[in-house]
């Protein structure tokens, strides 16, 4: 069963608004009919040139990349089309958590159906851990479901909001559709009401 | 009573059970699917030897692979054919309907839903597509979900939701001539922002707002995404119930009678409360059009483009200057004059009827400039046959434009239809996204006037000196 448990990271930061989900995994690779092979698209159109050579200063191209499992993004992170192949992606490159001052309501949704967690910082708290990863690109984080904080580089805890159920089944691996059809009779009860 | 928003009271009908703690198990009145964000959930499905609950419920169509070229089939890339073929496959086994190639009823699925009748007022709806608002203007609760939502709705024909916060948008006055619904919705998307309605639904209301048809009331609620807002919805009136009078999946005879009563109740209670609000005056309204790469990104036709030097947020600024750079564009300076390379008419924001007639208004009698490629590409087959009845298809062939099977097309770029690196297109879709229309192709959002009159000149234009 998935769990999702504390864990200590580097970052990678591509701190630019509004990346949105034709960035995160362009729409041509969305012909598959399975969810395999996209970390290696992910944000395709930015990490290789035209001739399919990785662009060596893109974040996600440097070699402390490799380990990283949080990404520090830009506001609204992941707007735009609903593909959950977004955040498979995400999850197949290794991220485990996004940190961003706001994220899009189905990229979210998504995201935490996925075990890729939303952590949703105030502007200030924002600046703070990129300026602190300008200074050490090594510097670690420390994210803490359980707690719900973020320990931020100089040793700093910092809450994060998310929804009460989410966390429930992001630390007990909860199925949510296995808890939707534990209510079988609710449903059925309302649709002898409805269609009656 | 509390006076409730029309919102509340979809909601408030739908609502399975609630336990403390946990979200609303929300009921789902009518689901549609399609080829690409499908076939992940059907396979979730079948590992767990699950049945889809209500097959009557859900209806399935191919819309972003599927060539607009003939012939339509065989599908020549071997990898969208796969999935085109799984969706029908998967259809099949499951017992759902499926519009499949060829079939009289195919298109975008946000078109055929509403054209056939799908979608009622005080349905919730919801589709594997963020673009699913669209059927909003029939005031629907209409929302976009991701693949494993939608296993959860096939298995379950419910959602786990939380309930959305309420934004109003009145929108006063009228529209001017040559100024139309597509330039209504990005004014407010340029207004309040790309995460301005994150968290909220809309409800669209306002004199402006009564005055548009069904089709028009679509364009504007199928952007609602484009400024965060999962849904967006306009409460249903006489011009709702005269669309959907006599449409292939409307109520018929006593139960018409039925659905008018329970349809007129849904309007927002005089003095309920909204949890946010913005207002527009229509009248204040120019042709709009997009600079750069998300659709907030929006100015008035002979605006200049925003210089990044007065944007004082290091990173909005960087933003800003990231998106001029890969657009080409120069701070400063208007769109209007711009040499293009392509112009788009079509896609789920614009590829209806009405949206074909706009653009005949301008092309008729005109050439398409030697240096454009014009592609019209029908949002579906009954809009296509509808257009063909009507002589459009004429006009557009004359003046020199690419005619259609429907499909998505050029919005999304899945099924071969592409700009090249570094082609301008202005394009009737929903996304300036980069790489959006073809990796390295540049998107400038605007009507279909407005894109027509771009195809003619060979350069951006103020559509209203060619009406």
């Amino acid at each position: 069963m998935n769990k999702f448990e504390r864990f200590e990271s580097t970052v990678v930061v591509l701190a630019i608004d509004n990346i949105d989900t034709d960035q995160i995994i362009p729409a041509r690779f969305l012909k598959t009919v399975s969810k395999e092979g996209l970390g290696e698209r992910l944000f395709c159109d930015w990490r290789y040139d035209a001739r399919g050579n990785p662009v060596p200063d893109f974040a996600l191209n440097r070699p402390r990349a490799r380990d990283a499992r949080v990404l520090l993004a830009g506001d609204n992170f992941g707007c735009g089309s609903s593909r959950e192949h977004a955040v498979w992606a995400l999850i197949q490159f290794g991220f485990r958590a996004v940190i961003s001052t706001s994220f899009a309501d189905i990229f979210r949704q998504n995201a935490l159906k996925n075990f890729l967690l939303p952590i949703q910082v105030a502007p200030d708290v924002h600046e703070r851990l990129a300026s602190a990863l300008r200074l050490d690109p090594d510097a670690r984080v420390i994210v803490d479901l359980e707690q719900s904080t973020l320990q931020l580089p100089d040793g700093a805890k910092v809450g994060f909001p998310i929804d009460g159920f989410a966390r429930q089944c992001l630390l007990e691996g909860i199925d949510e559709l296995g808890y939707v059809l534990s209510r079988e009779s609710a449903i059925a009860a309302y649709e002898a009401k409805l269609f009656r | 009573m509390t006076p409730r928003t029309i919102v509340d009271k979809i909601w408030d009908a739908h609502v399975v059970c609630r336990e403390p703690g946990a979200p609303a198990l929300l009921y789902i009145d009518l689901h549609l699917i399609h080829e690409v964000t499908s076939p992940q959930a059907f396979d979730g499905l079948r590992r767990r030897k699950l049945k889809v609950r209500r097959p009557d419920l859900t209806c399935a169509t191919v819309d972003h692979s599927i060539p607009t070229t003939e012939p339509v089939m065989p599908i020549a890339d071997p990898v969208a054919a796969r999935q085109v073929a799984q969706l029908e496959s998967n259809c099949a086994e499951f017992g759902i309907p499926c519009y499949g190639p060829g079939n009289a009823r195919q298109g975008i699925v946000h078109v055929i839903g509403p054209e056939l009748g799908m979608t009622q007022p005080g349905m919730t709806v919801v589709c594997g597509d963020s673009h699913t608002a669209t059927h909003g203007a029939f005031g629907a609760l209409a929302f976009g979900i991701g693949t494993t939502e939608v296993e959860m709705v096939l298995a379950t024909q419910c959602l786990l939701q939380r309930r959305p916060g309420t934004f109003r948008v009145h929108v006063e006055g009228r529209l001017q001539r040559g100024v139309t619904a597509k330039d209504l919705i990005l004014a407010l998307i340029a207004k309040i922002g790309a995460a301005g309605g994150t968290g909220f639904v809309f409800e669209y209301c306002g004199p402006a707002v009564r005055g548009l048809s069904m089709e028009e009331r679509m364009t504007v609620c199928n952007m609602s995404i484009e400024a965060g807002a999962r849904a967006g919805l306009v409460a249903p009136d006489d011009v709702t119930f005269e669309y959907l009078h006599g449409k292939p999946f409307s109520p018929k005879g006593r139960e018409w009678e039925e659905a008018l009563a329970r349809w007129k109740k849904l309007a927002t209670d005089e003095g309920a409360r909204y949890d946010n609000s913005v207002a527009l005056d229509a009248g204040d309204l120019e042709p709009m059009i997009t600079f750069g790469t998300n659709p907030a990104m929006a100015i008035p036709i002979g605006a200049p483009v925003p210089d990044p030097a007065g944007i004082a947020d290091p990173q909005a600024r960087a933003s800003l200057v990231q998106a001029l750079g890969y657009m080409g564009l120069v701070p400063g300076k208007p769109v209007a004059g711009l040499p293009v390379d392509v112009a788009f008419i079509g896609s789920c924001t614009n590829g209806r009827i009405g949206d074909l007639r706009q653009a005949a208004r301008i092309l008729e009698g005109r050439k398409v400039h030697p240096g454009v490629r014009l592609l019209v590409v029908p949002g579906s087959h009954a809009v296509r046959e509808q257009a063909q009845a009507e002589g459009l298809h004429r006009i557009f062939i004359d003046a020199g434009a690419e005619w259609r099977r429907p499909g998505c097309s050029l919005c999304i770029a899945m099924n071969g239809d592409r700009l090249q690196p570094g082609q301008y297109c202005v394009s009737t879709s929903n996304r300036n996204f980069e790489g959006r229309q073809g990796q390295g192709g540049r998107t400038l959002l605007a009507s279909p006037l407005t894109a027509a009159a771009a195809a003619v000149a060979g350069r951006v234009v103020d559509p209203r000196t060619m009406l």
